[in-house]
């Protein structure tokens, strides 16, 4: 074999333990699966009424749904990372890692099997995501080039955000830092346009959720999903996207390869 | 020092390692021949197991040469993780796994190919004894079957080196003796095996060759007879009715030493039969009774307090009755 044969069939071992792993600790997927959805139903069936009103819609409640279903989209990937943060330090942590730098497998496949994992998980959660958002009413206008592009856009953000998530649990020194780190990513989606408009934010925070990347990402989602104009929220979500990968990509290495000359514990 | 083939076994020479100010690993060289078993004895803190994790490629050392079979360390890793085999002080196993799990992913990362991992895999459970526990999640697993199981991963890629940094450390007695019984199978298929031990006995009953490391320098190394022929510390220790007695003897025996408070004289002997005898026979003559007698033969015990104690490897001989002073 070669060494890229060598690569992709050590990833591909790698993801398999990853997707073993989150059937075997099925209460995390299901907790990090669940919260969206949760989330969800209270924000359409506790804030929905008040916050449709908001939009000067007719039917509140529904209108407010189609509004929030982007930003639901967006917790599901924060929240869905938040398992990849604690499954890399959990391997980080264990003894199982110095096993594995002990052999002779493609140094990367460690990591591109936790990303993979977790982009297979992340897309699953929104397949959920969005299935329970029809049973309670949801309705697109979107034709399936439209939904692709949603899910593409959605996609690649995730798979920026895991690259992220990565370096994360890297850097935690225990599980538990890892686990609650990416919490200000949570906090980052209530900061955008996911929830209600940026237009009604008081100045200061409107000018922070106008230009930090859940909103161009959420933008992007909804135009998509309504039929609205996307425009430049597009480009800036892809911009965002390609920027967070490729800079958390590289710290993620660092971290990965720094981390070998650490003492022992 | 063993002189051993380039193409085989493990050669070290003049590793250096600090972390920080602490210098952890003193230029330390060992040699250990293709298919003898050479166990590292050392206090915590001696640099035992930075010394594995520098020679199995997981941290880099600051100078010297390492080579791994022929495979230089620093040039050659990948060559090195090719022939080694690790299993570390704390279980390296995939806990979200079954046992079976567990080998088949090491198979798997190995490249042996569906068949032959397969093959592999049953082989390593039968002579492990895990084939009922195959497909039990490691929470069902006792600390002895996980730590058969990590060495069972160990070798599913047949390595020809391998480096067991404390492997029975937290077993019970049977476990003990079962993985001492592994360790030496191994030998006998022409493995080399790097071992490190707090435990004298284990080093005593596996070890071809054994080098003591203290505060990251090698203090003493040879066969487990060598060492233990370099302490004179055997003696035998008579115990007296009361201080009368005893002070008897002990002008008597002029190279004894008493012990006033619990009535002992301890006299230096070999341990031989003869001497044994000519001892009691000048006791009965001077019509001293000894209540009871225990022999003391010097074990790597003694060796290690010795050597660790005074650091100085030659300065064993001239002072055989050199203590130890406690270790941390």
């Amino acid at each position: 074999m070669t060494t890229l044969a060598y690569t992709l069939s050590d990833s591909r071992v790698m993801l398999r333990r990853n997707l073993k792993h989150q059937l075997r600790y099925p209460s995390m997927t299901v907790m990090l699966i669940g919260i969206p959805i949760v989330l969800l139903l209270l924000f359409v069936y506790v804030f929905g009424g008040q916050l449709g009103a908001g939009l000067g819609a007719h039917e509140g409640r529904s209108a407010y749904l189609n509004y929030v279903v982007p930003g639901l989209l967006l917790l599901t990937v924060a929240s869905a990372i938040q398992g990849t943060s604690i499954m890399v330090a959990m391997d980080m942590t264990g003894g199982i890692i110095d096993r594995f730098r002990t052999m002779a497998i493609a140094r990367a496949s460690v990591l591109t099997g936790h990303v993979l994992g977790s982009l297979i998980q992340t897309l699953a959660a929104i397949a959920v995501l969005i299935a329970v958002a029809f049973g309670l009413g949801f309705r697109s206008a979107a034709g399936p080039l439209h939904w692709l592009a949603a899910i593409g856009i959605l996609a690649l953000f995730a798979f920026a955000l895991i690259w992220l998530a990565v370096a994360l649990g890297l850097a935690a020194k225990s599980v538990e830092t890892a686990s609650n780190t990416p919490m200000v990513l949570f906090l980052l989606v209530f900061l955008s346009s996911g929830f209600v408009a940026t237009a009604t934010m008081p100045t200061g925070l409107r000018e922070f959720a106008e230009y930090q990347p859940f909103t161009p990402v959420s933008d992007t989602v909804r135009g998509l999903l309504t039929g609205a104009a996307t425009g430049d929220h597009a480009i800036a979500a892809i911009a965002w996207s390609i920027g967070i990968a490729v800079a958390a990509y590289l710290w993620a290495i660092r971290l990965y390869n720094r981390r070998r000359a650490a003492e022992p514990k | 020092m063993t002189s051993v083939p380039a193409a085989s076994g493990i050669v070290a020479q003049d590793m250096c390692k600090s972390f920080d100010d602490h210098l952890v690993l003193d230029k330390v060289s060992l040699a250990v021949a293709e298919g003898t078993i050479l166990a590292l004895l050392g206090p915590n803190g001696a640099g035992k197991t930075t010394m594995i994790r520098i020679l199995s490629t997981l941290i880099p050392a600051d100078s010297g040469s390492m080579r791994i079979a022929g495979h230089d360390v620093v040039t050659d890793p990948d060559g090195v993780r090719a022939v080694i085999g690790v299993t570390g002080q704390f279980s390296a196993v995939d806990n979200l796994l079954t046992g079976a799990e567990n080998l088949r992913l090491m198979a798997d990362l190995r490249h042996l190919g569906r068949e032959a991992g397969r093959r592999r895999v049953a082989e390593l459970l039968e002579q492990f004894d895990l084939t009922d526990a195959a497909g039990k999640l490691l929470s069902a697993y006792s600390g002895g079957m996980r730590r058969r199981l990590d060495l069972a991963m160990t070798l599913v890629g047949k390595p020809r080196v391998i480096f067991l940094d404390e492997p029975t450390t937290g077993l019970d007695p049977r476990s003990r003796r079962t993985m001492w019984q592994i360790i030496r199978e191994l030998a006998a298929a022409r493995v080399t095996v790097l071992l490190t031990t707090q435990y004298l006995d284990e080093a005593d009953q596996l070890a071809d060759r054994i080098a003591v490391l203290d505060q990251g320098r090698i203090v003493a190394e040879g066969t487990p007879a060598e060492l233990k022929g370099r302490i004179p510390g055997g003696h035998v220790r008579l115990h007296f009715a009361d201080p009368r007695l005893l002070h008897s003897a002990s002008e008597l025996l002029e190279a004894a030493a008493a012990d006033e408070d619990q009535l002992v004289l301890q006299v230096p002997a070999d341990g031989t039969v003869d001497s044994l005898r000519g001892l009691l026979d000048e006791l009965h003559q001077a019509r001293i009774p000894v209540e009871r007698l225990s022999i003391h033969t010097p074990d790597l015990d003694d060796v290690f307090f010795a050597v660790t104690g005074c650091h100085v490897t030659a300065q064993l001989s001239a002072d055989p009755a050199a203590e130890g002073v406690p270790l941390s």
